[in-house]
């Protein structure tokens, strides 16, 4: 079995992460994200990134960070809402945007990592984010030509890994984990739980490990964005 | 009076008449917002099964305090739980689930609705965009489309136009429209005038819609 690269601080697993790169961070919102890879990519201070990844954290917590660093240059995601911080650096000129479908953003990383390099969708089809795309029309409808996204290095989290890099994640954490995890030349997963080798039933595994290159352990603090409750009857 | 309604009671109203799309059976995708509030409203007995775009089928009720979990939340970024029978997957997953068609229903919210069935949703000019999330990608998906939203905007302007003025989430998608006025179906040929809400005329419909609507022959006044 292949062991994979486990290291034991943060700051090491980011160290070959240069100015310039792509990287693709896994969650949705706040959930699934890679917590500790993000605070050690703050603290490398690493400049002049692409990000990929579906939302750019809150001001104080998850890619916010990145962004309050200006060390993003480019984003790709498909919704930026919670981020006040994001529109001053847009209006300045000093970020730029690619606001993707949900679904498409998904499918284009998804596509990158399976050796697809484009694929036709319905959605955008009509909307500014045809604008300049190639439309093609199969069985009397419509579809936008989208192209594969790749990174030099994915971030993501997974809920417990074992050393040959076998990954499954818990609930909505899992979200874009694992299309980023076939699409980065580099993917580092932090784990909630390292556990050996052959603890985890293979019919169980959610990342196969062939997808990951490096691991870390960690706690995260689950930060909740909008705590929702039902009362007790 | 009723034209009084306070805007909870507006919004109460659209739930209540677009929890009547929803049959026993379905799987039911829930917009952001509004839609969201649909599922309170989800009459005892019938079988649904909702959809969170960033991959749950089968969303539960909200959690009590001793029940959150951080890591299970809906498309709304909102705390909940899962319902008996649900299951997890990523969004690649998800969104093939919902472009493949599976899913019976959406409903969404909207800014603007054409008489071709356009739907403006996400992004006004001038303002920061936020993005479209997964919208685009959802009103391409399920079997039907419904569109809940006020029938005219704060300047008591109509929304569903001609043409809509805004950028698009997507062009001929939308099949009905529900508002706290009215339940107006797109048609091949244009836009048919199905609900009269309680407290409003058919007159008082067409008047407040750009669209040019036609009465359908079983047009149900006061129907909610």
């Amino acid at each position: 079995m292949q062991m994979k690269t486990i290291y034991t601080s943060f700051e090491d697993a980011v160290k070959n992460i240069q100015d310039g790169s792509t990287i693709m961070v896994g969650g949705f919102g706040l959930v699934g994200i890679p917590e500790n890879l993000i605070l050690a990519l703050v603290d490398s201070g690493v400049k002049h990134l692409t990000v990929i990844s579906n939302n750019c954290g809150v001001d104080d917590w998850g890619l916010g960070l990145l962004l309050k660093n200006k060390q993003i240059d480019k984003m790709i995601g498909s919704y930026v809402g919670e981020n006040k911080k994001f529109e001053r650096q847009v209006l300045a000129g000093e970020l730029e945007v690619e606001l993707t479908p949900q679904g498409t953003l998904a499918e284009r990383i998804r596509a990158g990592g399976a050796g697809i390099p484009a694929f036709y969708t319905p959605a955008g089809v009509g909307t500014p984010v045809a604008e300049n795309g190639e439309v093609r029309v199969f069985d009397r409808k419509e579809y936008l030509l989208q192209t594969a996204l790749k990174a030099d290095f994915s971030l993501i989290r997974a809920a417990v890994g074992d050393d040959a890099g076998n990954l499954v994640y818990n609930k909505t954490a899992r979200n874009f984990n694992p299309m980023m995890a076939a699409a980065g030349k580099i993917t580092i997963a932090e784990v909630e739980q390292l556990v050996e080798t052959g603890s985890i039933d293979p019919d169980h595994v959610h990342t196969p490990g062939i997808y990951v290159q490096g691991m870390i352990e960690g706690k995260q603090e689950k930060r909740i964005e909008r705590l929702t409750l039902r009362q007790e009857m | 009076m009723v034209k009084q309604l306070d805007k909870a009671s507006v919004r109460e109203r659209i739930a209540r008449r677009a929890e009547k799309e929803i049959e026993s059976g379905y799987y039911v995708n829930l917009g952001i917002g509004m839609p969201t509030m649909v599922a309170n409203y989800i009459q005892e007995g019938k079988q649904v099964v909702l959809q969170s775009e960033n991959g749950l089928l089968g969303i539960g009720k909200s959690p009590l305090k001793t029940e959150v979990d951080p890591d299970l939340i809906n498309a709304g970024k909102e705390t909940v739980t899962a319902q008996i029978g649900a299951s997890y997957f990523s969004n690649a997953e998800s969104f093939a689930m919902i472009r493949g068609e599976h899913l019976n229903l959406a409903i969404l919210g909207g800014m603007e609705v054409s008489e071709t069935g356009d739907l403006a949703n996400w992004m006004i000019p001038g303002k920061m965009i936020k993005g479209m999330g997964g919208a685009m990608d959802i009103v391409h998906g399920a079997k039907k489309i419904v569109v809940i939203m006020d029938h005219v905007n704060k300047h008591n302007e109509p929304k569903i136009l001609k043409k809509c003025s805004l950028p698009l989430t997507g062009k001929q998608v939308v099949n009905r429209i529900i508002t706290d006025r009215a339940v107006i179906d797109v048609e091949e040929d244009g836009l048919m005038l199905v609900e009269v809400a309680e407290g409003w005329t058919a007159e008082e419909i067409i008047a407040s819609t750009e669209a040019e609507l036609r009465i359908s022959e079983h047009l149900q006044p006061g129907a909610y």
